[in-house]
């Protein structure tokens, strides 16, 4: 099913802030905003909810905490038993120090690398994936607010002129 | 302007007679002969308390470095009666340290709280930081206790010298005679140099601290910014005397408790214990003057940043200790394993118990961004944050001090009472003498605005 849309194009980043908040003061509906670099605060001028990517970099964590603890446990203890530093004990928790580094390593390791994997797929990103930002002048230098029409073609052509964007075009989006 | 408020100033004296009351308690009820001493080790054996204490048996590893302190250590055989007066000598000594003991690290502790923020103010500074001059006169405030606290700590070495106590065995000349290892360390550890070595020490931090706080405040009435620049000059300047002196205060007043046993980044961990302290009770302060609608513009930004901060360094602590930790333990050489087998023998609960209260325990409750703006959950964590600080002091100098005979008891707590509320008494008096607010910081309109 192909929507309606109106694309607005703006030049600097104040301006986009100020017009993401009138046209949601005016309860239009902001399907998406491309930018060319992160924009400070405009998740939360559009209504975003927080991000739950913290929680999962957590779990993740804990996971390679797991996985590292198990690991040295079955090579180092129990699989061949190693006598490290001259003591010869055998036992994980007596050995723990040793471990510590590579228990450490494998948190921030799972934690990281997850999360980003987490992110790109959240993001829908993935290798061989057709861009989706409508306009390629938004890698560069422009700012694109795509905003749904629903029978209100003309009055949120005039109200995002008047939020200062310097192109508005209506396009029908593949759904 | 801030009034100091009547219950917290009537809590700060009671809390000071109290310490008083039970330090005084545990200077008379240590021992003052011999006989005395093993009466109380007789006493308490029978209670059961102490779980152990004293068994010849355990002696083996733990008190292997003491008794070469104390008596050279003879050949095996040599181990009879005199071996027992030794032994009742030795525990007398550490029962009469107890007491001196638990003002030494409660003195030291509410110091290292001022000597933290000072380091974190002149960081601030250096770095003309944007987000914190709404906080420079709390850290001013905290940072005037260095005065009193240092002139404390530099009477108790004082008196360490006099030897009205036996806690750095360095100091006793009949020990030195005896003892190979101290004798090749007399060109720096020796009670001139080391007085000298403080006075220089206490004598910059103070210079220091003084010296900013009037051109902060000269800065205020002034109408050009030549006093924050040669403020931002002289913080740099200080940093670099900082870190040196810190690290060898350090080595001085703590690492020299065991003068056999030494550790390279000893200073740094000392450092790190007194930066997350000193950021704590920036962050308690803060809140508590802002509970009182004191400080409107700082908003829950700061607060967060503060948080952070205490988080972050909990977490640096923690690498420094395992760091140290570690390789002690990996490289297993005798003469640097016994610093960790008689904290892990002897002190078993206070010595675990402080990583947990340092390390899992910030690690669990700061990790969540939200609960950093939570006003009393930062409270209570840095309660706990506090707490654990004072422990892991309490584990850097009681094992050399007293040994097996530790007691988290009356002089341990009257300790803490007197010099936190001595503490909490001076710095609150600091803060009702100036306004809370900078006026003519160049950054204070980028601290007003700040937020995250």
């Amino acid at each position: 099913m192909a929507s309606k849309v109106i694309h607005a194009v703006y030049n600097d980043d104040d301006i986009l802030m100020h017009a993401v908040k009138k046209v949601r003061a005016e309860h239009h509906h902001i399907e998406e905003v491309y930018t060319p670099f992160p924009v400070h605060g405009l998740d939360k001028a559009m209504g975003l909810a927080d991000t739950r990517i913290a929680i999962t970099s957590f779990m993740y964590g804990c996971l390679g905490l797991i996985v590292a603890i198990t690991m040295m446990n079955y090579i180092m203890i129990e699989d061949w038993p190693q006598d490290i530093g001259g003591k010869p004990s055998f036992s994980y928790l007596e050995n723990m120090p040793a471990f510590v580094p590579i228990m450490f390593e494998l948190t921030v390791f799972f934690a990281a690398h997850l999360m980003v994997i987490t992110f790109y797929l959240r993001s829908r990103m993935w290798p061989f994936k057709k861009a989706e930002n409508p306009d390629k002048r938004t890698t560069d230098d422009l700012f694109l607010m795509e905003v749904g029409v629903h029978d209100n073609e003309d009055a949120l052509k005039n109200l995002l002129l008047d939020t200062g964007a310097i192109e508005v075009t209506v396009t029908e989006k593949e759904a | 302007m801030y009034t100091f408020s009547n219950r917290l100033k009537i809590g700060a004296i009671v809390a000071m007679v109290l310490g008083v009351i039970c330090l005084a308690y545990g200077f008379i009820s240590a021992p003052s002969t011999v006989e005395e001493s093993k009466a109380i080790m007789a006493a308490s054996h029978d209670d059961g308390h102490g779980g152990g204490h004293g068994e010849e048996a355990s002696h083996g590893e733990g008190q292997e470095a003491d008794y070469m302190e104390e008596s050279g250590h003879g050949a095996a055989g040599e181990h009879g009666e005199a071996h027992n007066a030794e032994h009742d000598e030795h525990v007398f000594h550490q029962l009469q340290n107890r007491p001196w003991s638990a003002l030494y690290v409660a003195a030291f502790f509410f110091f290292m709280i001022s000597l933290g923020v000072l380091a974190f103010y002149a960081i601030q500074r250096a770095a003309q930081a944007g987000w914190s001059p709404l906080l420079f006169r709390v850290m001013e405030g905290i940072t005037s206790y260095i005065v009193p606290g240092g002139i404390i700590m530099f009477v108790l070495l004082v008196l360490s010298v006099l030897h009205m106590n036996h806690m750095f065995t360095w100091m006793d000349a009949e020990v030195v005679a005896h003892d190979e290892l101290i004798q090749g360390k007399t060109g720096y550890l020796n009670p001139t140099f080391f007085l000298i070595r403080a006075a220089i020490f206490l004598g910059g931090w103070i210079a220091y601290r003084q010296y900013s706080k009037k051109l902060s405040l000269a800065q205020d009435e002034a109408d050009d910014n030549k006093n924050f620049k040669l403020n931002f000059r002289i913080s740099a300047a200080f940093l670099v005397f900082y870190l040196i002196s810190e690290s060898m205060m350090s080595w001085d007043w703590i690492m020299s408790l065991d003068p056999h046993w030494f550790s390279t980044l000893f200073g740094w961990y000392v450092f790190a214990s007194m930066f997350v302290s000193g950021i704590t009770v920036i962050a308690m302060v803060t809140i508590y003057l802002k509970s009182k609608d004191l400080l409107p513009e700082v908003n829950n930004s700061h607060i967060h940043d503060l948080a952070k901060f205490m988080f972050g360094i909990s977490i640096f602590w923690t690498y420094l200790w395992f760091s140290q930790f570690m390789l002690i333990w990996y490289a297993n050489i005798p003469e640097e394993v016994t610093y960790f087998v008689t904290r892990i023998e002897d002190y078993k609960l206070p010595f675990f118990g402080m990583l947990a209260l340092n390390f899992i325990f910030p690690l669990l409750v700061l990790m969540n961004s939200d609960f950093k703006r939570v006003n009393w959950f930062v409270i209570m964590a840095g309660i706990i944050i506090l707490f654990g600080h004072y422990m892991d002091v309490f584990n850097m100098v009681m094992p050399a001090t007293v040994g097996e005979n530790w007691y988290l008891g009356v002089p341990e707590i009257g300790g803490i009472l007197l010099f936190g509320g001595f503490f909490v008494f001076w710095i609150f008096t600091a803060l009702t003498k100036e306004s809370l607010t900078p006026k003519r910081n160049p950054f204070i309109e980028e601290s007003k605005h700040f937020h995250y």
